[in-house]
Parts: structure tokens; C-alpha cells; sequence
């Protein structure tokens, strides 16, 4: 019965100054709805821009690095081994680009519970052959099934079929910028010749867009047998492997484990990408910035609010106080007032933040960089919504407390004699 | 304690302090039995305001004793104090009479409904039969802002009475009356007392009023200089 007496009497006093409370109460909606529509759209950008990269990285590359020996003749020597050695000018060695021994790797990574899968890869620094001019570019040999499994490479491939890689013989996948310099369409053969001169022929079944517009005019992509043989290697021959884990925070520590195991070179995501986490961040940081300003200012509105609804109803308050009820019941009645306001307020701005979000992602966004992307990206995630209702729960309350505090604290006698 | 004594006030004593210090209430002791209708009456500025609040436990800055059905107010904490006030005393003000936010009903049921010793459906029979008995039943339903104001004060003599309280004080609870509905009020205090045995305590300035009591407390300058 007393439990529902307080709530009585707050909607009762609510109703009284309806048009008070839901100049509050649209604060409070309009505040979360801007919050989560905004960290919805820059999380979904954010996840955007990250997967352009990310999604496509390897979380460890495997691989033989051109550098000169870490260890050179002069310190193996016992004469001058308790010396400093200064050498200049030291230039690498004649290292092969080949990963050493690539199948026992291959068998020992698949044998490992960590990783979520590998795929191989051959690079092969070409020309291509356009009439008189030769334009360098890059052919990446790959496995496409592994490729798509792990890095979703037919979402880039704009035209023709990935998988015509592997059923086609002496295939390729090309590049945007470079067909399009080539004047190359689907089903075209054009020419390619290795670094030390062997020429081949290849027949177009695809055109590739990454959204980086620079390397799309280099890179092409053909299978792993097409691109040794541009290169006349055998068929073991593998420059690189691309490891996914199923814990990519684990990347560098795992990178340096397989950097010591296979004795190659390695490289982790957060080496390679860091710039790319720090945006990300970053833009996260400003939004939830914003999004808590609002949140702030509307709990100052609340404030105000609450504040004014309180001189009006001393009288109310005296005789609620001189007819039994304590200060904190009384201080219960204008919290529950200003948690009302942050609850409603909080749910109707929860879900016009959710409508605001489906118009944003329904909002045509065509850009070439991006091709698989045609309408802004929005992340639906959980997270924001709950973060928003505590946020509107919490400001309702820290904003009601203070004004009712001071109507608990409400002398009656002053106010029944003040008259 | 003599269980007939409802209220007891011993030996009570206040200063206000702004702007300079001046003592408002000297040495004021007396009792207050079951079923009595007790007036103070006194010229503006005599105290007699300040000691009807300091009965009402409203304000707790004195010194001195206090005694309600013989239980000691001193030592009550404001929780229990506004309970005391919810149980055992009705209030009649002078100007502010009731929730403008409810209708007449609710407003007298208010108390009972925080006190809890009866259901709500029992309240509003009982506070219909206390309206009924006020003659103004047909108000029930009405917003309280839409009343007069003799009729919103018999409103308020009925949520004082919605309890059942040990006694029941009022601030020039007719101050702000005409004659007719003066003595409206009146007819009501005295019924009350001769026919149910409710104690009173009613501050006024109208000697009219205070010679029709039962009893009479006369003060002058913080202190009762006449009890009769």
C-alpha cells in the first residue's frame, strides 16, 4: 500500500505541471536518442574503416625478410670476441624469398588450437605488358578458398567469380586501377612478364576493388600454381603464410613464438595496423564525449526543473510533512518524479535512437572506394543502448537528488507561518 | 502517567535568535485531558503560534519537556516524529488547506492511507461518513482548488479526523472565515468534543471564539498568564 502512496503522489504532482515534465522528459529522449544514434554511426564507420583493413590482414604474417645477417663473421671470431665491432656499411646477403621447409610449417600451424586458419601465398613483383609500355605491379598467388574463409575476398571482387581462380587455368583476378589502365575486361588475355623476363599469358575472370585505390593499381590476384609458374618456381615454393587467430589480442606474442620456432621473420596486426586502433579509439572517445555532454545538459534541464517544481509546491510539501509524512518520504517523492522523467524520457530516446539509426542506414552512401558498402554503416550494437539507459537513469537521479534533498529538508513551519 | 492526560507540555522555553536573541517562549507548562476543548488565545507576537508548532512536533528547537499519550517527544527522531503527527494529530491551518493535485476524497484519506491501519476502500468509507458528517459529502469527488474556503476547511477538519487522532490543533483555524462560516467551524470543534470526546487545542486571537471553549490558556509575552 505504501509503496504505492509515493509513486501516487509523484504522478500526481507530474500531471500537475504535465507541460514541465515533458519539456524534461524530451531532454532527456532527445539527449539518448543523439547518443545512440551518434555512437551507433561512429562505431559503424569506425568498424567500417577498421574491417577495410583489418578484416583483409592476417593477424601474424610468416616470412622471409631482406635484411643483412644479425650476426656477422667478425663476431663468431674468439680473437676480438671481448671487442666492440664497429662495420659499415653492411649490405644483406643473398637471401631467398622463400619460407624455408613451407609444408612442416603449414602442418604445425594447423596443428596448433590457436589458430583459426592459414592461408599460403606466392608474390610475384611483375610487369604488365600494355602494348610498348611495361607497368610493374604485383601478383598475389592464393589459395581462394582459405582467402575467402578468412578474409572475405570475394566481397572485394567487384566482377566475374573468385573461384574461376582455381578452375581456370593461367587466370587473374586484376586489380581496378590496373584494368582500367589496361583497358581490360572479363575474358580478356593480357600479358605479364616476370622480374627475370619470362613472359606469360593471362586470361582476366575478375576485377578486384580493396577500396585503396593505390594498391588497386598494382596488385592482381591468380592462384597459387598460376603465380609459380610466372615466377618458374615448383610447386613448394610459398613466400608467405597468413595466420588468423581465434584471439587476435594474442598476435604479437604468438608472432614472436613462430618468428623463433620456424626462424623466419614475422609480423603481428598491432605492429602492422596501430595507426588504425588509434583512430579508432579516438573517434569512440569524441562520440561518447558528445554523447554524455547531452546527456549532462539535460540533467541540468531536469535540475531546473525539479528545482522550480519545488518552490511551487512548498505548500504541498508543509502539509504532506505536517500530516505525517518524514523528509524522506517527501525526498522520496521528488526522486521518484525525476526517475520517472529519466525512465520514460530514457525509453522513448532509446527507441527513437533505434528509428534514427535505421534512417541513417537507409541513407544511400555510394562511394568507389568502398564498393561493398551502398548506405551509411550503423552498428546495432547492445552496448549503446544499455550504457545510454544507465547514463539517463544515472543524470536523472544526480539531478533530482540535490532538489530533493532540499524538499526533504523543507522546514513546514516556516512555510504554514509564512503566509 | 495519568492515562487522561493527552498532551503535556512541561516547562517549555524558546529563543529565537534573529536578529538578535529574544526569548519567545518562557516557562510554559501545562496539560491538555482527553475530550478537552482548549483555546490559547493571546495579541499578536505572544508566542502562542510558536508554542502550538513546538506541540505539533513540527519544530523541534526548544527546551523543555513534551509528552503525546504520554510518550516523550524528545527523544523521537523526525522519522518518528512525522509518525507521531500521521497517528495521533489532526491538523487544521489557517490558509493552507489541502493538495490542489487531488479531489476532496483523497485529500482526507492522505493520512490514513500513509498510516496503513486500514485498507483504502475502508479509508474512503470512513472519510465519507466524516464528510457526510461535515455536510459536505457531495464534494467528494471535486478537485480541491474548485472548493470555497469554508468548505475546503471542513475538508481539512476531516482529514485531521481521518486517524482517529488523540488531539487535534488548529492555527486560527477560523482566521480567514466569514462569521457564517466561523461558526460552521465552531458548531463542528465543540460537536466533536461534547459528542465524541475529541480533545482540542485551537490557537486563536478571537476572544469570542476562546470564551466558548472549554478551557482557555491566555498568553502575553511567551508566558500563560491565565488558565481557566
Amino acid at each position: 500500500m505504501k509503496t504505492g502512496l509515493i509513486p501516487d503522489i509523484a504522478y500526481a504532482l507530474m500531471t500537475a505541471r504535465l507541460r514541465q515534465t515533458l519539456v524534461a522528459a524530451a531532454g532527456v529522449t532527445f539527449s539518448i536518442t543523439m547518443f545512440v544514434a551518434l555512437l551507433g554511426f561512429m562505431n559503424g564507420l569506425n568498424t567500417l574503416l577498421d574491417d577495410l583493413i583489418l578484416n583483409r590482414s592476417p593477424h601474424v604474417r610468416l616470412y622471409n625478410d631482406i635484411k643483412p645477417s644479425p650476426v656477422q663473421p667478425i663476431s663468431m671470431a674468439t680473437a676480438y670476441k671481448d671487442d666492440y665491432h664497429f662495420i659499415s656499411s653492411v649490405k644483406p646477403g643473398a637471401v631467398r624469398k622463400e619460407l624455408y621447409n613451407s609444408g612442416a610449417i603449414l602442418s604445425a600451424l594447423k596443428a596448433d588450437t590457436r589458430v583459426a586458419g592459414v592461408s599460403p601465398k606466392v608474390t610475384a613483383q611483375v610487369f604488365y605488358n600494355i602494348g610498348p609500355i611495361d607497368m610493374t605491379g604485383v601478383i598475389n598467388g592464393i589459395d581462394v578458398e582459405n582467402e575467402q574463409r578468412l578474409f572475405f575476398f570475394a566481397n572485394y571482387v567487384t566482377s566475374g567469380r573468385a573461384s574461376d581462380l582455381e578452375d581456370v587455368s593461367n587466370s587473374v583476378i586484376l586489380g581496378k586501377g590496373a584494368a582500367d589502365k589496361m583497358l581490360a575486361n572479363i575474358g580478356d588475355i593480357i600479358q605479364v612478364t616476370s622480374i627475370t623476363g619470362d613472359p606469360l599469358s593471362l586470361k582476366v575472370v575478375g576485377i578486384f576493388q580493396s577500396g585503396i585505390a593505390e594498391l588497386d593499381k598494382v596488385q592482381s590476384y591468380a592462384s597459387i600454381r598460376t603465380t609459380q609458374k610466372i615466377l618458374g618456381k615448383t610447386n613448394n615454393y610459398l613466400t608467405e603464410l597468413q595466420i588468423k587467430l581465434h584471439d587476435m589480442s594474442t598476435a604479437p606474442s604468438v608472432a614472436k613464438e613462430y618468428a623463433d620456432l620456424f626462424r623466419c621473420d614475422s609480423e603481428d596486426i598491432q605492429t602492422a595496423n596501430a595507426q588504425f586502433e588509434t583512430g579508432s579509439s579516438v573517434r569512440s572517445l569524441i562520440s561518447y564525449a558528445v554523447g554524455i555532454t547531452l546527456l549532462i545538459v539535460s540533467g541540468f534541464g531536469i535540475y531546473n526543473i525539479l528545482n522550480m517544481m519545488i518552490y511551487e509546491k512548498m505548500d504541498t510539501i508543509a502539509i504532506l510533512k505536517a500530516t505525517g509524512f518524514s523528509g524522506s518520504d517527501v525526498k522520496l517523492i521528488f526522486l521518484v518524479i525525476a526517475l520517472s522523467i529519466g525512465f520514460f524520457g530514457g525509453l522513448a530516446g532509446l527507441i527513437f535512437g533505434y528509428i534514427l539509426s535505421l534512417i541513417i542506414d537507409n541513407i544511400p552512401f555510394v562511394t568507389a572506394a568502398l564498393p561493398t558498402i551502398h548506405t551509411y554503416p550503423i552498428d546495432y550494437n547492445l552496448k549503446y543502448y544499455i550504457i545510454a539507459a544507465i547514463f539517463s537513469l544515472v543524470t536523472t537521479y544526480l539531478a533530482g537528488y540535490f532538489p530533493a534533498r532540499k524538499a526533504s529538508k523543507t522546514d513546514p513551519v516556516n512555510i504554514i507561518r509564512g503566509k | 502517567m495519568d492515562s487522561n492526560i493527552v498532551l503535556k507540555a512541561q516547562a517549555i522555553e524558546k529563543y529565537f535568535t534573529d536578529p538578535e536573541p529574544f526569548k519567545v517562549l518562557d516557562n510554559v507548562s501545562f496539560e491538555i485531558l482527553k475530550g478537552e476543548f482548549t483555546s490559547i488565545v493571546g495579541k499578536s507576537g505572544c508566542g502562542k503560534s510558536t508554542l502550538l508548532y513546538i506541540l505539533s512536533t513540527m519544530d523541534t528547537d526548544y527546551s523543555g519537556q513534551l509528552w503525546i499519550g504520554g510518550e516523550d517527544m524528545k527523544i523521537k527522531s523526525e522519522k518518528e516524529l512525522a509518525a507521531v503527527r500521521n497517528e495521533h494529530i489532526g491538523f487544521v491551518f489557517q490558509f493552507h488547506y489541502l493538495l490542489n493535485e487531488f479531489s476532496v476524497l483523497k485529500n482526507v484519506i492522505l493520512p490514513g492511507l500513509k498510516l496503513q491501519k486500514l485498507s483504502p476502500k475502508d479509508l474512503e468509507e470512513k472519510a465519507m461518513l466524516h464528510l457526510k458528517q461535515l455536510g459536505i459529502d457531495s464534494l467528494a469527488p471535486k478537485m480541491a482548488y474548485k472548493l470555497s474556503g469554508g468548505e475546503k476547511q471542513r475538508v481539512a477538519i476531516a482529514r485531521a479526523l481521518i486517524n482517529d487522532p488523540l488531539i487535534i490543533m488548529g492555527d486560527e483555524p477560523t482566521g480567514n472565515l466569514d462569521h457564517k462560516n466561523s461558526e460552521i467551524v465552531f458548531d463542528i470543534f465543540e460537536q466533536l468534543s461534547k459528542e465524541y470526546g475529541q480533545s482540542l487545542l485551537i490557537v486563536t486571537h478571537d476572544d469570542e471564539f476562546a470564551a466558548r471553549t472549554g478551557k482557555t490558556i491566555i498568553m502575553e509575552d511567551g508566558r500563560i498568564v491565565q488558565k481557566n
